[in-house]
């Protein structure tokens, strides 16, 4: 059996599954497509209030959860829509460009 | 045990033997037969096939392929538009290395639209990454069926199979055919036992994720190696076949070829007619043979320029125009597996019986003095041509 944790981008086609099937689930967990990005949130945590209204407008899973607060930004999975910095009435959250947040 | 039957009705007595875990069926012409006769048996308890009624050929293709990637074998049955309703799919289920098996029972593709035969469907398949073997009888389209699902499904090849008969010619001829006792039938096709499937339990499986481009182009690699591999399994299977049968079977047959001067090759049940034609021509005494193909997919070219390396002029028959503007798809195939050869034989291309035109022997044995006059004078003229078209120009 062939894991997606022993093929990478170097693999020749000899060691890869037939057809591209993956025999395991949560395999996008050791796949960044964070790298798509080409704008990036920045997240303002004293401007936070945690009104909680980014988390479900965020298209993806990148804005983890704790203990009723948000935290900081997951960009690995982060695409860079914009969207949370839109709905954020509190200007917690400014979007920079390029795919790094201290650009 | 023998029995009178229809191409039609063979192929569905072979998928009421094989007794299928599905088939997507939806009707068309000529091949509407074939899912009536299983929707029969599956009334009548005779198979346990689950058997599921679409809107489309594009749904029954998928059918097929959800139930396939589920670890269940499966059977469908189209012709012409049908199949070129399902052509999207058809590289989904080649791709997925799901061994599903289709009858498809040829006809011209619109337009004008025509419901006779030609190869025009499925050679438009031919790039999809199926299997294909053609029959020239209903002996053969009932035998095809039988091996494919062996073929299909083995480790090494995990490909689809087309199988391919002459619409109304002989899926709707009745011929004396021989059929194999059922339990003989599941002995040969053995259960279907999957590595992985989508219901099994032990670990859970994604089918056909997206492919990013630095993986698309290796899975592309590992199905054309597969497809090279299907060629050693598909004569494993004939012999395999031939042991329980009796009936030989290659991936293409040679009509007295031995000594050939002068060659046919052709696919389907023009063969038969043109058999007929050699026949006389031997009888006076000119060196005629035919190669009849039946593997189209994988193209078994080596093994084609071998059988064709002693002869001195070939005439490639195509039953479907490729529109190219340099003959048909079996010419193509041909002439590039002749390239290798030392000596090559002078090539011609003939396009014939498009849209269930008739061709007969008195064609055939013209068609062969074509032959003799260029093997004689090395003048081949034009090289690819139609024949049984009305022509204000005098024939050939």
């Amino acid at each position: 059996m062939i894991y997606a944790k022993d093929i990478n981008e170097r693999t020749p086609w000899q060691d890869l599954t037939p057809g591209g099937e993956i025999y395991e689930p949560g395999t996008a967990r050791a796949f960044n497509t964070g790298t798509w990005r080409t704008n990036t949130p920045v997240f303002h945590e004293e401007s936070c209030k945690h009104c909680m209204l980014c988390v479900p407008f965020c298209p993806d899973i990148a804005i983890p959860v704790k203990d009723g607060k948000r935290l900081d930004f997951d960009y690995m999975h982060c695409k860079g829509c914009g969207i949370c910095e839109n709905v954020c009435p509190f200007q917690a959250i400014t979007m920079v460009t390029g795919g790094a947040p201290n650009e | 045990m023998n029995n009178c039957l229809s191409g039609n009705e063979a192929v569905a007595y072979a998928i009421k033997q094989i007794n299928p875990d599905v088939m997507g069926a939806f009707p068309i012409t000529p091949s509407t037969e074939i899912p009536q006769y299983v929707a029969q048996y599956v009334a009548d308890g005779e198979v346990n096939t689950e058997y599921v009624t679409v809107e489309s050929e594009h749904s029954s293709m998928s059918v097929c392929i959800a139930a396939q990637a589920a670890g269940a074998r499966s059977v469908c049955a189209t012709s012409s538009c049908g199949l070129a309703l399902m052509y999207e799919v058809l590289y989904v289920a080649a791709s997925c290395r799901l061994p599903i098996t289709l009858a498809c029972v040829n006809r011209a593709l619109s337009g004008p639209i025509n419901i006779n035969n030609d190869h025009s469907d499925s050679m438009g398949a031919r790039d999809t990454g199926w299997i294909q073997i053609y029959a020239e009888n209903n002996q053969e389209a009932y035998d095809n069926f039988l091996m494919a699902v062996p073929i299909g499904e083995a480790p090494s090849v995990r490909l689809p199979v087309m199988t391919c008969m002459d619409g109304f010619i002989t899926s709707h001829a009745v011929e004396n055919i021989e059929l194999m006792e059922t339990d003989v039938v599941r002995k040969f096709i053995r259960e279907y036992n999957p590595e992985n499937y989508l219901l099994k339990k032990e670990n859970p499986l994604a089918v056909g994720p997206y492919d990013v481009s630095p993986y698309y182009m290796e899975h592309k690699v590992l199905e054309a190696e597969a497809m090279k591999a299907a060629k050693a399994r598909i004569l494993e299977v004939t012999a395999e076949f031939e042991k329980i049968s009796g009936r030989h079977y290659g991936l293409f047959e040679e009509y007295r070829m031995e000594d050939a001067e002068l060659a046919l090759v052709l696919i389907g049940s023009s063969a038969g007619t043109a058999k007929a034609a050699v026949d006389k021509l031997r009888e006076d005494g000119i060196k005629a043979g035919l190669v009849k193909i039946r593997v189209f997919r994988p193209f078994p070219s080596e093994e084609l320029a071998r059988a064709l390396a002693g002869t001195k002029a070939v005439a490639v028959m195509d039953k479907s125009e490729g529109f190219s503007a340099n003959g048909g798809p079996l010419f193509a195939e041909t002439r590039s597996a002749l390239y290798d050869l030392k000596e090559r034989p002078y090539l011609i291309d003939i396009v014939f019986g498009l849209g269930g035109r008739d061709v007969n022997t008195e064609d055939i044995e013209k068609l062969f003095g074509r032959l003799a006059n260029i093997a004689v004078t090395g003048e081949i003229g034009p090289v690819y041509t139609h024949m049984g078209q009305r022509s204000k120009e005098e024939k050939a």
